[in-house]
């Protein structure tokens, strides 16, 4: 991993065809999990570790960037300052890279160390750390603070009250699995974290066919390991979320989501994120209440970058 | 012997909202069923039913996690601070 991170922060000028790597992400059927659900069901998932930037937060990052481009917002001189748990960062550090802004990242301090690499050394982010005892709720703050004392100097795309998050999904992901599925989707389920996966996606695919449901998947606890995803009643409530878009909730202990992510690579030969583990999890639930349907769920990230040990190695 | 613990946001509910607390004992077990008497609650939401530290939760006393030293059989002494920190929370 080193070699890499050296070999990168090498590179000088990045080539802007990367960012039509960002969408068009594979369709993946779960077929060996699902081998005790009814055979008229089935479940897919959305491979969005395959968008540049290797997460699903490419597609808002993407979107929030090219408006604040549009807007003015970003223009010379500015630098982009967000909060983010991982992911969201290390595609605003890329894009930063391509396109040719700095960018600064205020991260919870107990984000993995193989984000954090990728972030600043590959990608020359400008790295600010939060309390890790406040989570990604510390770095909303912090990023609030820091933007709010110098506004001129900063762009802030604020993924959590972006309504270009949420859009971003509507206008492509909802589209490439309503057409992946042949417009056959019954079912839609996201985690809620900014829940820009959720509302966009929801909204998306009710506008082909309003009988499609669609589910948030949540943390039970506020105290929780599922990394990407928010307990709504105990954190700072995303001013993009709206529970009224979306038809159930389902809520996923910390230690049932990371026994699937085991499953779903001994299973599936996926190397998938906690996130993702709980994601299907809840997908598996609502399997198991229909006889016929087709469910999708996202799979928001793979575990190459950041290998997480689940806890494995306590004493 | 008093040793400062502190407490993630999300645990802060059954502290009264304090992010900083004292507890006292010679090993974290003891610290926790420390806490746990003066914060009831507390236990539960850091074991898993079989009685061990859920995955999920580091620990850290002087920022040295204690999954390399002798997880919740780890002495501590005075002066010694620890924080509890669970995985990261935010995105998607």
């Amino acid at each position: 991993m080193p070699d890499t991170i050296n070999r990168l922060s090498r590179v000088t000028k990045f080539d802007k065809s990367v960012i039509s790597k960002i969408g068009n992400t594979p369709l993946i059927k779960i077929k060996n999990i699902t081998k005790d659900i009814p055979k008229e069901v089935e479940v897919y998932v959305k491979a969005e570790w395959y968008n540049a930037g290797g997460s699903v937060k490419a597609r808002p990052a993407l979107r929030m960037i090219q408006e604040g481009i549009k807007t003015g917002k970003l223009g010379k001189g500015k630098t982009l300052i967000d909060s983010t748990s991982g992911n969201t960062g290390v595609a605003y550090a890329l894009l930063g890279r391509v396109l040719g802004f700095p960018v600064n990242l205020v991260i919870p301090s107990n984000v993995c160390q193989e984000r954090k690499g990728i972030m600043a050394s590959s990608y020359n982010a400008h790295l600010i750390m939060s309390d890790p005892l406040e989570s990604s709720d510390g770095a909303i703050k912090l990023a609030q603070e820091i933007y709010d004392k110098d506004p001129d100097k900063y762009f802030m795309p604020d993924q959590y009250n972006n309504p270009h998050n949420w859009m971003a999904h509507r206008d492509t992901t909802s589209k490439e699995i309503w057409e992946q599925t042949k417009g056959k989707i019954t079912h839609f389920i996201a985690g809620i974290g900014t829940s820009g996966t959720l509302m966009g996606n929801t909204r998306g695919l009710k506008s082909f066919n309003p009988e499609i449901k669609c589910c948030a998947v949540e943390p039970a606890e506020a105290l929780h390991g599922i990394e990407g995803l928010k307990h709504m009643d105990s954190s700072i409530v995303p001013g993009i979320y709206d529970p009224t878009v979306f038809d159930e909730k389902l809520s996923v202990k910390t230690e049932t989501a990371y026994d699937m992510v085991l499953r779903i690579e001994q299973e599936e030969g996926l190397r998938v994120g906690t996130s993702s583990g709980a994601a299907l999890v809840g997908a598996m639930r609502l399997a198991e209440k229909i006889d016929k349907g087709i469910i999708v769920t996202i799979f928001p990230d793979s575990c190459q970058e950041c290998d997480v040990a689940h806890g494995d190695f306590h004493l | 012997m008093a040793i400062k613990v502190k407490i993630p946001t999300p645990l802060q509910k059954l502290t009264g909202d304090k992010s900083e607390i004292e507890a006292t004992g010679a090993t974290l077990k003891d610290i926790l069923d420390n806490m746990e008497e003066q914060y009831p609650g507390m236990k539960e939401r850091l074991y898993s039913e079989d009685g061990k530290l859920r995955r999920f939760i580091n620990i850290y006393v002087n920022e040295e996690d204690i999954r390399f030293l002798s997880s919740d059989k780890t002495a501590v002494k005075d002066g010694d601070v620890i924080s509890i920190i669970p995985a990261i929370a935010g995105g998607l």
